[in-house]
């Protein structure tokens, strides 16, 4: 296969194969986790649940001093690289596009030259939080073969990415298939793998804010 | 066609009897040495082998093409070396150029294969129909037929055009006539691509020129085209890169972007993945090449190019109807998930009815 048909068919074929696998398999677990009904509750309600569980999904969201204190390393970069995520998939030009060719919809880019200093940084936190994982003992014992692997399909297009833009390495058709291909694995493993929490971590966090609120205590 | 004393004079003779200089003809040797990324000490050694040789036999055959390749060779421009080069070649069948038609010229051509055999350079431009041979015939030749006995006492072959390269606009989705490339049929001999819709004349003579030089195909790359003119893409090469690097995109053809010469990847420019020399050899005597008169590149010397998703979608957006796709996966996805949450919850329902509750008859046993 030549390098401009590989690019072909991540562009066609292999794109709509990971689209379908992506959109069947986020919609399938999260009516799995929502059909799983739980028991009712006999007990009187002391709060409102709906306004406990939004304030959680923010109180959560925001690191308490003390656990800031004790694992400051793994917040900063967590956040870092997840707020570089959102930046390069979604304020690149090229990205956009691309958003607008599937759904229609669209929005102003940032300069491109931001996102790719953006995108530099984002690969740096990755790092930073694997090198960490093997450098703490705790981290390194509960480390699983699913959490690297988790980390190596969200730092790919990352990578595949920075290297396509700049052009290093391999022929313009092999650096953007790669990078397109990098992305449609992200896509065909993110249902399957603790990646799902990109659709279900605020939900989870309604719902524990929820429980808290039903129940008239703190979340 | 050439006569047989015109056949005897060396190349050096012809373009002394066309009034060409010495200084220019030099001048010439030098940018196709630059061109072809060779060592400017190789530029005498370009110059005596042109000068001494003897002008090659050519046979060039037009299957299942539009003709542009054709046009765009001869009707390159002023009289430029580059012609005079390809006009000096004993071009002995091309049967839309020679004079002779009919049998006379089918009679031609089989001359110029026997006096030349295992000698002569075999010219393609066009695809070949592999479904039914009558989709393309040449004196009641067909297409394939005409091809392999040409190839066989060819010295090489220089496909030429995006048809005869990778089988171009015939070998389009569905490809109704079962279109294939030159290089999908033969493969004993050294074939040089020189893809384009259609390809730069320059790439034509420098071909020639490197074959006349050393006797043997220039370095090839990994789709059998010159690296010397395949080598760099467009994207790298190209003027508006600038703007591309700092994310300034013309949005539309007549917008402040596209006046200001803003980068077309928007508008679907193909530059990223294509690999020609517009943009350094450009087009119509060096005038400028497409992104230079605002219109993205194609990516015509690039195979499939015309089933590449639409000239004016972006590199970027991918080729299948994805939102289609999307909300088809969806609907199913959710009618599945709504079966196997009735069935969780079946399978939790009779899991509770068939619970036994522990009776202190039970504890005592």
């Amino acid at each position: 296969m030549s390098e401009i048909a590989l690019l072909e068919w991540v562009r066609g074929p292999g794109f709509q194969i990971a689209t379908i696998i992506l959109v069947v398999g986020v919609i399938i677990r999260i009516f799995e986790i929502l059909m799983l009904g739980r028991k009712s509750n006999l007990a009187e309600a002391k709060g409102s649940e709906f306004a406990s569980g939004m304030r959680t999904i923010v109180t959560r969201s925001v690191p308490t001093a003390e656990s800031f204190k004790r694992s400051s390393l793994t917040i900063v970069a967590g956040y870092v690289f997840h707020f570089g995520l959102f930046v390069t998939i979604f304020l690149y030009a090229p990205h956009i596009l691309l958003i607008k060719g599937v759904t229609g919809l669209a929005w102003p880019a940032l300069p491109t030259p931001v996102v790719d200093i953006v995108a530099v940084v984002s690969i740096i936190a990755l790092l930073v939080v694997l090198v960490h994982r093997f450098n703490n003992k705790v981290l390194r014992y509960l480390t699983t073969s699913g959490d690297l692997f988790a980390w190596f399909v969200t730092i790919a297009p990352l990578v595949t990415g920075y290297i396509a833009f700049h052009r290093i390495g391999m022929s313009g058709p092999a650096l953007l298939a790669v990078h397109i291909l990098s992305v449609e694995l992200l896509m065909v493993v993110l249902p399957f793998t603790k990646l799902a929490h990109a659709f279900t971590i605020f939900m989870a966090r309604w719902y524990n804010g929820a429980i808290s609120g039903y129940r008239g205590v703190q979340s | 066609m050439a006569s047989q004393s015109d056949k005897e004079k060396t190349l050096g003779d012809v373009l002394r009897s066309h009034g060409v200089s010495r200084r220019s003809f030099m001048k010439y040797c030098a940018t196709t040495a630059s061109m072809m990324a060779l060592s400017p000490a190789m530029i005498p050694m370009i110059a005596e082998a042109l000068e001494k040789a003897k002008k090659p036999s050519v046979i060039w055959l037009s299957f299942q093409e539009c003709t542009g390749c054709t046009e765009s060779l001869t009707r390159a421009g002023a009289s430029t070396i580059e012609n005079l080069i390809f006009d000096s070649i004993s071009l002995d069948y091309h049967h839309t150029l020679q004079a002779a038609a009919g049998h006379g010229a089918e009679a031609a051509r089989e001359e110029a294969m026997r006096e030349h055999h295992g000698k002569y350079l075999l010219v393609v431009d066009g695809s070949i129909p592999m479904d039914n041979p009558g989709y393309s015939t040449i004196a009641g030749i067909s297409n394939y037929d005409m091809l392999m006995e040409a190839a066989a006492g060819a010295a090489a072959i220089i496909a030429v055009g995006t048809c005869a390269t990778y089988g171009g606009l015939p070998k389009a989705n569905p490809n109704p006539t079962g279109a294939v490339s030159v290089g999908d049929l033969i493969k004993d001999k050294p074939i040089i691509n020189v893809p384009g819709c259609p390809p730069i004349p320059v790439v034509i003579t420098g071909v020639l020129t490197h074959f006349l030089t050393f006797g043997n195909l220039p370095e090839l790359d990994d789709l059998g085209r010159p690296m010397a003119f395949y080598g760099q893409s467009i994207h790298d090469r190209c003027y508006r890169r600038p703007f591309y690097d700092k994310g300034l995109f013309a949005e539309t053809f007549d917008d402040e972007g596209a006046k200001k010469g803003w980068c077309l990847y928007k508008l679907g420019c193909k530059g990223p993945t294509t690999y020609n020399a517009c943009a350094t050899t450009k087009w119509n005597n060096g005038t400028s090449f497409p992104i230079e008169a605002g219109h993205p590149c194609l990516g015509c010397s690039e195979p499939e190019f015309w089933d590449g998703g639409g000239f004016y979608k972006a590199l970027s957006i991918p080729t299948a109807d994805i939102g289609e796709t999307a909300l088809y996966a969806a609907a199913g996805a959710a009618a599945v998930g709504v079966a196997l949450g009735a069935m969780n919850r079946s399978k939790k329902g009779s899991a509770a009815k068939a619970h036994e509750k522990v009776t202190l008859e039970d504890l005592e046993k």
